[in-house]
């Protein structure tokens, strides 16, 4: 009983100091980027969400922000991007054509970043306006709060 | 303008060259396949000097009872006049001379049309896919292409060491 | 299949492959360069990574449901896409725009310029590590959008010019909201100015590198802004000019060695001729018909005409969702079925709301005669020019865009080689390279 309260409360912490200090990689294609970019700089800031250092290589990134169209000659390059990532790592899907291709549903567009990798935020909008944004990492920072990080070493 | 066109091309290529302007305000030739490279040497070097190329597509007219017609578009800075070449082509294997000596863009250019149309550009230096990815079967923007085809999975590429 | 720099490669050199997922490659592209040291001997482009078939996907849709995909290949000033496209439309269909309708798409295109130059810039000062520019343009920029976001909806794609006109008329405070805007890039243009013109560590890497001679820019098919740093006279403002543009007094810088400090200096010069002309036109608007009479809810009026039929005219409320019969003649072109029906008739009748849904179905009334047409506006990055041709039918046959930084990235393998490896970014940043644009 003490065990599983020492480690709810170690959880806590750790919850609360993951969802304070994301290191970002944006993997930026398209015409979200721009929004990505708005909200990144001074008006609308990710930097006081802790969010704001964007690390530009995978190994030191823990969330993958997919930010536009994934084609399908990008796709073994996201898939790439995604395994290079260490554990903890979270995905948000980023614009409708992150969600599930958007506008374009042809011959040369994945219909939806899903498709290839799993992920835990969905951001509709094309593109989604900065406070959509911000409002998906918020949600983003409350699942990474409250989900259980996998103990394999102590069962109580 | 359109005359003193009509009457420099025709005097300078009497035969494998047409010149009509239709729709709004454009001017349009049509030129035989066979006779492209010069005709575009002309129009380049010569007196109409049009140094630069600005497009160059296909279009895929075979629905039509034609076959793949390629659509140049020339523009002359100094005499700010913009022209348009056509060329009609054969619906099977269709080629035509490539322009890459002539313009640097036509290299980028002609390559997009193959990878789009599948017409062979002969004399290109260095053909392949531009847009679509290796592997990738058929040429999308023909009108027998569908829109959502789905094209076979590839092998996963391994790096080689 | 191995890449040709891979095939042509000397034994001793180093293959570096700046890959598709990069923080300077604007999007996706990937440079395969071949090192010796640091010195590049040969390089490849290899593009396509954000091929969204939007040619083909244009051959599916009627003439007007086609207009939001303009709006994403330029994406960083996507009316003047539209505007593109909307020329195009008219000079087919011979159509007419109002005056007030081209002055508001002279300023909302000078307004998309102005952005398109500031991200290009802020990206390229950026990846030369001057971060604070980044921010400063990043801050105008917002300035810029809000002007836009209070007339079109939204900050980006707008979908806002259409054929025949533009969608809505300019918001009632419009005037105090723009000269906001161009106060505040004015001082964050003076900012730059004075950070970056004469700073050493930039000079160092933008002067006298990624040179390209006229010649070579001419054959390249260049336009737009990097043509003109060659020494290159063509602006299609000044040449064809389109809309009100040859009333307008504005000058077009030109640069003279055709390096990246020339292509970076022409764009801020651009920007201030180009806020030179947003506020003439502000200055110089036709007024537009005044509204008048008291408002009258959209929702209320579905419900009032279900009762009876409304007597005409009903006003109502000038939002951007209920637009009103009676601006119709300033914003758009006369004719039937050009435009989306005045929401009066929608909102009260039957007959309207099935013209309503026909319009947008079938495209009722835009249906070109059968032939081919080009046209073409000046964009940020140069030429953007539409070739369509049209069967007679409701959708277009082929669709084509004439793209301008395909032509500016194709001679990007030449300007680096000899180069050194870092020089690829200040170079590349200078040619404002757009994914959706290139790829299409």
């Amino acid at each position: 009983m003490k065990g599983a309260f020492i480690t709810t409360r170690f959880e806590h912490v750790l919850g609360w100091a993951r969802k304070y200090s994301l290191f970002q990689y944006p993997f930026i294609t398209a015409c979200c980027g721009i929004e990505y970019m708005s909200t990144a700089c001074a008006h609308y800031d990710l930097d006081r969400f802790g969010a704001g250092l964007t690390r530009f290589s995978p190994r030191q990134a823990d969330m993958l922000l997919v930010v536009g169209t994934i084609t399908h000659k990008l796709a073994p390059v996201l898939k790439t991007v995604y395994d290079q990532m260490t554990e903890p790592k979270w995905v948000i899907a980023f614009g409708t054509c992150a969600v599930s291709g958007g506008i374009y549903n042809n011959y040369s567009v994945v219909q939806g970043a899903d498709r290839i990798i799993p992920v835990d935020i969905y951001i509709p909008g094309c593109p989604p306006r900065p406070e959509t944004v911000l409002d998906g990492l918020i949600k983003l920072q409350e699942k990474i709060q409250n989900g259980r990080p996998e103990w394999r070493w102590l069962k109580t | 303008m359109a005359e003193d066109l009509t009457r420099v091309l025709t005097e300078k290529f009497p035969s494998g060259l047409e010149v009509h302007s239709n729709a709004p305000g454009d001017e349009v030739i049509a030129v035989g396949g066979a006779v492209l490279l010069e005709v575009m040497s002309w129009l380049k070097e010569g007196p109409l000097e049009y140094t630069m190329l600005l497009d160059l597509t296909c279009l895929d007219e075979r629905p039509l009872g034609r076959g793949l017609t390629m659509v140049y578009h020339l523009l002359s800075l100094r005499r700010n006049h913009r022209l348009r070449v056509k060329v009609f082509l054969a619906a099977e294997s269709p080629a035509v001379s490539s322009l890459a000596g002539l313009w640097k863009n036509a290299n980028w250019l002609e390559r997009e049309a193959y990878d789009m149309f599948g017409v062979a550009f002969a004399g290109h230096p260095d053909l392949r896919r531009i847009l679509m990815y290796e592997g990738f079967e058929g040429f999308p923007l023909r009108k027998d292409y569908p829109l959502r085809k789905r094209q076979p999975r590839l092998k996963e590429r391994v790096p080689d060491a | 299949m191995p890449e040709r720099v891979a095939v042509e490669a000397r034994r001793d050199s180093l293959l570096l492959n700046l890959g598709p997922s990069h923080p300077a490659m604007h999007g996706i592209i990937r440079v395969m360069v071949e090192l010796q040291g640091e010195k590049i001997l040969n390089a490849e482009l290899e593009i396509g990574y954000l091929h969204r078939g939007f040619e083909k996907t244009c051959e599916a849709k009627t003439y007007f449901n086609l207009l939001p995909y303009t709006d994403r290949l330029n994406y960083v000033s996507p009316l003047i896409n539209n505007l593109a496209y909307a020329m195009t439309m008219e000079k087919m269909l011979g159509l007419a725009v109002p005056e007030r309708a081209q002055a508001i798409r002279v300023l909302m295109s000078e307004l998309s310029r102005v952005s398109d130059h500031l991200t290009a810039l802020g990206a390229m000062a950026m990846e030369t590590g001057a971060f604070t520019v980044f921010l400063y343009m990043m801050k105008a920029r917002e300035y810029l959008w809000d002007v836009i976001e209070w007339t079109t909806g939204a900050r980006m794609t707008t979908s806002y010019i259409r054929i025949g006109g533009v969608r809505a008329d300019l918001e009632p405070g419009y005037r105090e909201r723009v000269a906001l805007a161009v106060k505040e890039t004015r001082q964050v243009l003076k900012d730059v100015h004075g950070l970056l013109d004469g700073n050493k560590i930039f000079l160092n890497r933008t002067r006298d590198v990624g040179v390209i001679s006229r010649e070579d820019a001419v054959s390249y098919g260049w336009t737009g802004p990097c043509l003109r740093s060659t020494g290159v006279y063509y602006d299609v403002r000044k040449a064809r000019p389109y809309l009100i543009y040859d009333r307008l007094s504005f000058e077009v810088p030109l640069g003279s060695r055709g390096d990246n400090f020339d292509r970076y200096l022409v764009r801020m010069l651009e920007m201030e001729q180009s806020l030179r002309i947003i506020e003439q036109v502000t200055a110089a608007l036709p007024p537009g018909p005044a509204r008048t009479g008291t408002g009258v809810e959209p929702a209320e009026a579905i419900a009032r005409s279900r009762r009876k039929r409304e007597p005409r005219p009903i006003r109502l409320s000038p939002t951007l969702e209920g637009s009103e019969a009676d601006l119709y003649p300033g914003l758009v072109a006369q004719g039937a079925g050009f435009a989306v029906p005045p929401k009066e008739e929608t909102y009260t009748s039957m007959e309207g709301l099935i013209s309503h849904f026909l319009f947008f179905m079938k495209g009722r009334g835009l249906h070109p005669p059968p032939g081919e047409v080009y046209a073409s506006v000046e964009g940020g990055n140069g030429e953007v020019g539409f070739y369509i041709v049209s069967d007679g039918s409701d959708r277009p046959y082929r669709l084509h865009l004439r793209a301008p930084c395909f032509h500016l990235t194709a001679a990007l393998e030449q300007m680096v080689r000899g180069a050194l490896v870092a020089d690829i970014i200040p170079t590349f940043g200078s040619l404002n390279m757009i994914g959706g644009e290139l790829d299409r």
